[in-house]
């Protein structure tokens, strides 16, 4: 593994008085792609937000790119270069796919090639060619090619990817595999929360297990895949 | 009307609707991207009316350089005090529920009018006219203020200006997205608690602006506050919530229809007699009724441009333990034999409780299992209070009769505006209500052979046997009890669970064959018919009722009622109802600047208890079945 | 026996074809899965199925009788459940409270003022939820539901009318792979027995083939192939709209 740039230790989290993360601790190193994997209702959209800030967690550490963040909020934390994509994309419909594309640009951030609308639209051709329209007039696979755009846009170092699988058609989801696989290639880490246990294999390198909001498991993806043990118990596949 | 006089409206309808535009352009921009019905917001204009008045009469009366600095410089103060307002309070309340929000800058309203009268005392201010700009042009042969042709432009200007800023810059492009996905905007690297800020102290410098640049034309007044709030709430309703340029073409529409009906003044149509001047205090909402039910979001809005519901979902819903119903009788007996321990002051204060009990339970009915915010729940209340008193004094018929006729009154009317009410939901829902209750309103106050007008209506007093105070209360007491108890029923009833269903989700309603519409009209009336009782005992305790019993305020306290006590329980509207009815009884009668005091309770209230007081007591120190 | 025959439905939106000239049929105790893109058309043609959008020119029979022109409510009267994509219920209420105005609406007592709601239709309530193994979860609230059970309370509602037709929009979405594959063995478990006729989308490739008697796929509006799995998996067309190369789900 490469040098860590998002660690999280102990993460205790609470909606309400229903305890969702339970002593959560994860790392990505620079570049990785590391895959975060369980089933629905385990905790991982929630780990992303207390990640990029939505969550306050209620106990434990976040540290990214050498702060500590646990207490920042989210707007702050998107500044040191934490990228999230959100699990119901959320774009913004009225806003045409330039304009959703300015609202995620932040200043280039040293040691990275800036990236802008025109090298995306090279990363994904088919935003080139719509980038009057609004938002709302695209389909799911586009909007969720528009949300990582837009998330790029802030030069990220590692994003958060919350399953971006769900949802697309089974030739659509290739296509985020081959791109996701294209931001490693760029040396953008990448923390994924997925269900689709073929879809992370494709990408990849590590993988947590999370299950009733603490990590079960964490191994290399090749690991997983032979620990037939481990994907029963927590994965029911 | 010669084509003159009709041109010379037309103009002057242009002028008004430019202020108009100016503070529903402020309205809109806040609501968009707050998600807060600022009701403080004709608060904002008066202000900015007040300090241009002070401003123009040091710096304005000799140069026009100096009154166009002094308008602009109220624009910036009022600016900063939606700054500093924005900063100090909706901070802390943008993660409460909407109807919370509402009700504290409701706060705000009062809290500022009593400031504005401790700086400015309450007589009309009437600032200087425009240097350079005091004469008239002639337009047909007609004379014209100079002054006004200039607020003729202001209007298109301002709209080009925001236009531009909204489209062309970056500040614009993140408004338009924190309008719809604040969160998702502070995810991507914006500091949304600045660009908030920004936008609250933006749209209140419109509000002042537009309140600036009325000195010359009309005195600074208290009242301005609650007028222009009305106004502009149709105007960005009538235009969809949302859209400036649908706010701008609204303003034109209203500022329009309202012209002409003062220009066609008193029309004769084959004997007939109609007073369009004095049409003027309901057009608007004439207006609005009809383009919501033409159009339900609006000239220019589209669908899903209102809130979400942030509110939490409720738990589900228990009939009341043994324990608390032994405590509710135990109580209503001790109410029942109070009059032997006191009489006089004690009595009338808890008659007026019981009253005001049963309307914010009923209006609660609405807004709870109902799922439809009323603003005009007064009306009800009103048609029972003057149904009962016309037919006694009109019809000449005993009190014990209109006690079941005049709630019969307000039923027809439920019936009626329900019909249209029904088609809208949320914020729009709750405009069209209002729409509905300012025509009522205004009926009542114009009406003099009939309603008597602005006086009233004397001479109502009960029958003999229920002349004493006591036999009086109990007879309240009673009727108010058994009231509350079905309405209570109701709501465990396959009616009331049916309505609940409809509000939780009108998709799955719709998906097992519930017609949702249907049971709210039918709901909203028979409401109708619990808030005409409570109207109808009103008239009767005091011998007499007068418009105020249908005006806003009273729609405004039952708000506050249900809010204070808490939407999500059954006995919150109840304790709301106690606590605000003997608030606003013992401050006003002890305290001059009693309002600035309420206005500050009821926003501590909402920042200490977002639930409610009955919520929180609940959330505290009852364990909540999950 | 043919419980839905749809026949030449299409449906445009400023001029684009939405649906154009798809026609298929269900059988009773059957499940006909729909597949397609993101945007082919499967969300304009299911809600063409339920009333919420009127078709410009097709037919859509439910035992024989015309149902296009008719509400949501009408044609669930006449006996069509559904499930949605995000699950609709009546987050305030207890799950067993969910089932019960299912019941009370189709016994005809919405205006009913007595008695209460809750001890109106328990037992047929109960025994609902005990079909769809949600009996031990009757009294809590169905907003506090994780999001499997909220698909079987769901489920339990749609069959509180007896349906003829069950319409479920992407029924196992959000769902973990093997709770995906037990909802749909429990759907496709009562209603082989209740001889209902089953017509749901779905993008997770492992319960269709898993579970549907048939698929029909959606292009561009259009209905590119119709047939049993076996068929659907091997035609080349499908595989290049819509299953790719098929690494992302698994080969049973």
């Amino acid at each position: 593994m490469a040098e860590a740039m998002l660690i999280a230790r102990g993460l205790h989290a609470y909606y309400g008085r229903a305890h969702i993360l339970a002593d959560v601790a994860l790392e990505v190193g620079a570049g990785e792609v590391v895959v975060l994997i369980g089933r629905n209702g385990a905790g991982k959209s929630t780990t992303m937000k207390c990640l990029i800030g939505l969550v306050r967690p209620a106990a434990g550490e976040i540290e990214f790119a050498g702060y500590r963040t646990e207490r920042l909020a989210p707007h702050a934390i998107a500044r040191l270069g934490l990228g999230y994509v959100p699990e119901e994309r959320r774009i913004f419909t009225d806003l045409t796919v330039a304009e959703n594309l300015e609202v995620g640009r932040r200043p280039p951030r040293q040691g990275l090639e800036p990236w802008t609308p025109e090298r995306l639209f090279r990363l994904f051709p088919n935003l080139g060619e719509m980038r009057g329209r609004p938002g709302g007039r695209m389909s799911g696979g586009e909007q969720q090619m528009l949300t990582i755009a837009r998330t790029l846009m802030g030069n990220p170092a590692c994003i958060l990817l919350d399953e971006p699988s769900e949802g697309l058609a089974p030739v659509i989801i290739e296509q985020m595999a081959a791109t996701i696989r294209d931001l490693k290639a760029h040396g953008v880490a990448v923390l994924l929360a997925e269900q689709n246990l073929h879809f992370a294999g494709l990408v990849a390198d590590r993988a947590y297990v999370i299950e009733k909001g603490g990590i079960r498991y964490s191994g290399s993806m090749a690991e997983l895949a032979a620990d037939e043990a481990v994907r029963a118990a927590y994965l029911s596949v | 009307m010669t084509l003159a006089t009709f041109v010379i409206q037309l103009l002057n309808g242009l002028a008004g609707a430019s202020s108009l535009f100016l503070v529903a352009a402020g309205l809109s921009l806040i609501f968009g991207v707050t998600r807060i019905v600022n009701f403080a917001h004709g608060s904002f204009f008066m202000v900015g009316i007040y300090i241009a008045y002070t401003l123009t009469e040091s710096f304005g009366r000799g140069s026009a350089l100096g009154f166009w600095a002094s308008v602009l410089a109220a624009a910036v103060a009022v600016g900063a005090l939606g700054f500093v307002v924005e900063i100090l309070l909706l901070r802390r309340i943008y993660k409460a529920p909407e109807l919370f929000q509402l009700l504290a800058t409701f706060g705000l309203v009062l809290v500022i009018k009593d400031a504005t009268l401790a700086i400015w005392g309450p007589e009309d201010l009437l600032g200087p006219r425009a240097p350079g700009l005091r004469g008239a042009v002639s337009i047909l042969g007609r004379p014209f203020p100079e002054y006004d042709l200039v607020l003729i432009a202001i209007g298109p200007l301002v709209l080009g200006l925001l236009w531009l800023v909204l489209n062309r810059t970056r500040f614009g492009v993140l408004v338009r997205a924190a309008t719809q996905d604040r969160d998702m905007v502070a995810a991507l690297g914006v500091n949304q608690a600045w660009l908030f800020t920004g936008v609250f102290a933006l749209g209140a410098a419109l509000a002042g602006l537009g309140g600036a640049l009325q000195v010359p034309r009309e005195p600074a007044q208290l009242f301005l506050d609650i007028t222009v709030i009305s106004d502009a709430f149709v105007v960005v309703v009538v235009g969809g919530l949302g859209s400036i340029p649908g706010a701008f073409l609204a303003a034109l529409l209203i500022g329009e229809i309202k012209a002409l009906c003062i220009g066609l003044g008193d029309v004769s149509f084959g004997g007939f007699e109609i007073s369009f001047s004095k049409l003027t205090l309901v057009v608007e909402f004439i207006v609005m009724a009809i383009v919501l039910v033409v159009r339900p979001w609006g000239l220019l809005g589209r669908p899903g441009g209102e809130p979400r519901h942030a509110a939490a979902t409720e738990p589900p819903l228990r009939p009341l333990h043994g324990y608390l119903k032994l405590a509710a009788a135990g109580l209503g007996a001790a109410l029942l034999v109070l009059p032997v321990a006191t009489d006089g002051y004690v009595l009338v204060l808890l008659i007026d409780i019981f009253v005001f009990a049963l309307f914010a339970v009923s209006l609660h009915f609405l807004m709870g299992p109902g799922g439809m915010v009323s603003f005009g729940h007064a009306a009800y209340f009103g048609l029972g209070a003057y149904g009962a008193a016309l037919l006694v004094l009109r019809a000449g018929l005993p009190m014990e009769t209109t006690i079941v006729l005049g709630p019969l009154v307000a039923l027809a009317g439920g019936l009626l505006f329900g019909w249209f009410v029904v088609r809208l939901s949320g914020v729009y829902l709750a405009m069209l209500t209002l729409a509905f209750a300012q025509i009522v309103w205004s009926v009542a106050f114009q009406w003099d052979s009939f309603t008597g007008g602005s006086n009233g209506l004397i001479g109502l007093w009960p029958p003999a046997w229920l002349a004493s105070k006591s036999a009086f209360y109990h007879v309240t007491l009673i009727l108010c009890v058994v009231a509350i108890v079905a309405l209570r029923h109701l709501v465990f009833a396959p009616f009331g669970a049916v309505l609940r269903a409809g509000r939780d989700s009108p998709l799955r309603a719709d998906a097992i064959g519930i017609d949702v519409r249907r049971h709210q009209w039918f709901a909203f009336a028979l409401i109708g018919g619990f808030a005409g009782l409570a109207g109808v005992l009103h008239a009767f305790s005091k011998g007499s009722i007068s418009p105020e019993t249908l005006a806003i305020a009273r729609s405004v306290d039952g708000l506050v009622m249900v809010l204070l006590g808490g939407v999500q329980t059954l006995t919150g509207p109840v304790v709301g109802a106690a606590v605000l009815t003997w608030l606003q009884d013992e401050i006003a009668r002890r305290v001059e600047f009693w309002r600035a005091i309420l206005g500050g309770v009821i926003i501590l209230l909402v920042i200490a208890f977002p639930q409610g007081i009955v919520g929180f007591i609940r959330g505290r120190f009852m364990r909540e079945v999950t | 026996m043919t419980v839905l025959q749809v026949e030449g439905l299409a449906k445009s939106f400023g001029g684009v074809a939405a649906v154009q000239g798809v026609s298929f049929a269900v059988e009773a105790g059957h499940l006909l899965a729909l597949i397609g893109p993101n945007g082919a058309g499967k969300t304009t043609c299911f809600n063409m199925l339920n009333g919420q959008l009127a078709p410009d020119r097709g037919s859509v029979r439910l035992d024989g009788r015309e149902i296009v022109g008719l509400k949501p409510r009408q044609i669930w009267r006449l006996g069509v459940g559904r499930t949605f994509q995000i699950t609709a219920t009546f987050g305030s209420m207890t799950v067993r409270e969910n089932v019960q105005v299912a019941l009370i609406s189709h016994h005809r007592r919405t205006l009913g003022l007595w008695p209460r709601a809750r001890d109106l239709y328990r037992a047929e309530a109960e025994a609902l939820l005990a079909r769809v193994g949600m009996a031990d979860q009757a009294e809590r609230a169905a907003a506090v539901l994780a999001y499997g059970d909220l698909k079987r309370l769901e489920l339990a509602v749609a069959l509180a009318n007896t349906p003829r037709l069950l319409l479920m929009d992407e029924p196992t979405a959000g769902m973990a792979p093997r709770e995906r594959v037990e909802l749909m063995a429990l759907v496709a478990g009562i209603v082989r027995v209740e001889g209902i006729a089953v017509l749901f989308t779905e993008h997770d490739m492992d319960v269709v083939f898993a579970h549907a008697d048939r698929i029909i796929v959606l292009n561009r509006g259009e209905l590119i192939a119709d047939g049993v799995p076996a068929q659907v998996r091997a035609d080349p067309r499908v595989q290049q709209v819509y299953l790719g190369g098929g690494t992302t789900f698994g080969h049973g």
